[in-house]
């Protein structure tokens, strides 16, 4: 069996002693995929990438959320997910935070876009945390969005690809939200255009290059 | 035994059907995945006459919220028949057999779906029937499968599906609708291929204990020929190289 495979769900990816990761079932001593996606089989555990689907929060991830409402003790935020994030309030006020003397909506509204962190999944909603190096409001810039299960490919280099030709600043949240802030409109078109068309890429190997190429192209 | 009298000859003696195929043969059917932008993950499906149209959304927060389980997902079935699916115009408001098929639909579904992973959360699929010409609800359950997978929602197998029958003292597979209607049996059989558990079964007519043997192992072969279809329809969508947008 080969090391990596486009699966869908159901597909015997490997039979043996083999332990199940992301997307991956047990089943006797079948290992099935859950998703369509791609398996990898590294040492002793297989997983699946998925090509489609929601984000999962996983636990340190950096995502980009939108503040939806609060309440006396905390912040919901839409993370692009099944369950909406909780951002304490304790989080920006410290710990001597008091609902009567403190208001939330002076510091956080509903609408403002923010840069977090997951702090913690194993709560009945993922808790997310503004406390980190650059986290927190996000004043200005683009806001794009592309599926989640596109953000893998928007790897290192391909971010420095990008901001190479166009000087603009890429943010990407692991939840398929990215933020672009450039200076020049044409710059900023173009790496909008650029995200985008990795979001609606299909799976092909040589993506960074059809990239710089579109990049090159339009300079 | 059993069936209505009728004019149409279903079996004639060569052993070809009323419309052309021979005893162990499937109607043409072709599957299109990704056709509706606001869905999260949908399919059309052709079987024969029958054209369906599949939507998926979820996993999403429930409402009515009393419906959500703290334990677990919850799927929600609607098949629904558009007034102009049959040749007669059927009343849009869902009929007992509309409600039923939903909840049986939904019960085929359930096994294959891992709804553990989504508490709280409801995974809606909608089936709505745009033309009907027999074996509608194998034909949905083929589909729904297929959005499902689309959808991203994280499945122990797809669940392929197809009919098997006796019209005219014979065995057949995939029963169309003047067989349905003049034929003896109808047997619609769900199945997880790679597990090999069968998720829907029921029969309407008569066959005797051997017949319902063979009967399910005809129609277990339709499922594995369904199966195949639905894996091509998926792979031209998610691993076709280049890009095709």
């Amino acid at each position: 069996m080969s090391e990596n495979q486009f699966v869908l769900p159901g597909d015997v990816i490997v039979t043996g002693d083999y332990r199940p990761e992301q997307n991956v079932i047990l089943e006797g001593n079948k290992l099935m995929s859950t998703a369509i996606g791609f398996s990898e089989i590294k040492d002793d555990l297989v997983t699946v990438t998925p090509l489609t689907g929601l984000y999962t929060p996983k636990t340190d991830d950096l995502i980009i959320g939108k503040i939806v409402s609060h309440n006396a003790l905390s912040w919901q935020v839409d993370i692009n997910s099944y369950y909406s994030g909780i951002l304490t309030a304790s989080d920006i006020f410290g710990k001597d935070y008091s609902p009567s003397r403190d208001d939330l909506s002076l510091k956080l509204k509903t609408g403002d876009i923010i840069l977090a962190r997951i702090a913690n999944v194993n709560s009945r909603d993922p808790l997310i945390t503004i406390i980190g190096e650059n986290l927190g409001k996000i004043d200005s810039g683009e806001l794009i969005k592309i599926s989640p299960t596109k953000i893998p490919r928007l790897t290192g280099s391909v971010i420095q690809t990008i901001e190479a030709s166009t000087n603009a600043t890429i943010t990407v949240g692991q939840n398929g939200l990215i933020i672009l802030k450039c200076d020049n409109s044409t710059g900023l078109k173009k790496s909008i255009a650029s995200i985008k068309m990795i979001g609606m890429a299909q799976h092909d190997a040589n993506l960074e290059e059809k990239i710089q190429k579109f990049l090159d192209e339009n300079n | 035994m059993g069936g209505r009298e009728t004019d149409v000859v279903l079996l004639d003696e060569n052993g070809i059907r009323s419309d052309g195929r021979k005893v162990n043969e499937t109607r043409k059917v072709t599957i299109k995945v990704g056709v509706l932008k606001n869905a999260d993950g949908s399919a059309y499906i052709e079987f024969g006459g029958n054209k369906i149209l599949a939507g998926v959304f979820g996993p999403r927060d429930v409402h009515p919220k009393h419906m959500s389980n703290p334990d677990t997902g919850i799927l929600r079935v609607r098949y629904h028949m558009e007034p102009f699916s049959v040749s007669e115009r059927k009343n849009p408001a869902p009929s007992r057999r509309e409600i039923e098929i939903s909840k049986v639909l939904k019960e085929a579904l359930e096994p294959a779906v891992i709804l553990e992973k989504f508490p709280r959360t409801a995974i809606d699929v909608y089936l709505e029937v745009l033309q009907a010409d027999g074996g509608t609800r194998c034909a949905a359950l083929d589909a729904a499968s297929v959005a499902l997978a689309d959808a991203g929602i994280p499945m122990r197998d797809m669940v392929c599906s197809c009919a098997a029958g006796k019209a005219a003292d014979a065995l057949i597979l995939d029963v169309n609708n003047e067989e349905d209607q003049a034929g003896q049996a109808d047997m619609p059989i769900g199945y997880m291929p790679n597990l090999g558990k069968i998720t829907l079964l029921q029969l309407d007519g008569v066959l005797t204990t051997d017949e319902f043997k063979k009967c399910i192992e005809l129609g277990l072969e339709g499922c594995k020929q369904v199966y195949e279809i639905q894996k091509n329809a998926l792979r031209e969508k998610y691993f076709s190289s280049g890009d095709n947008n």
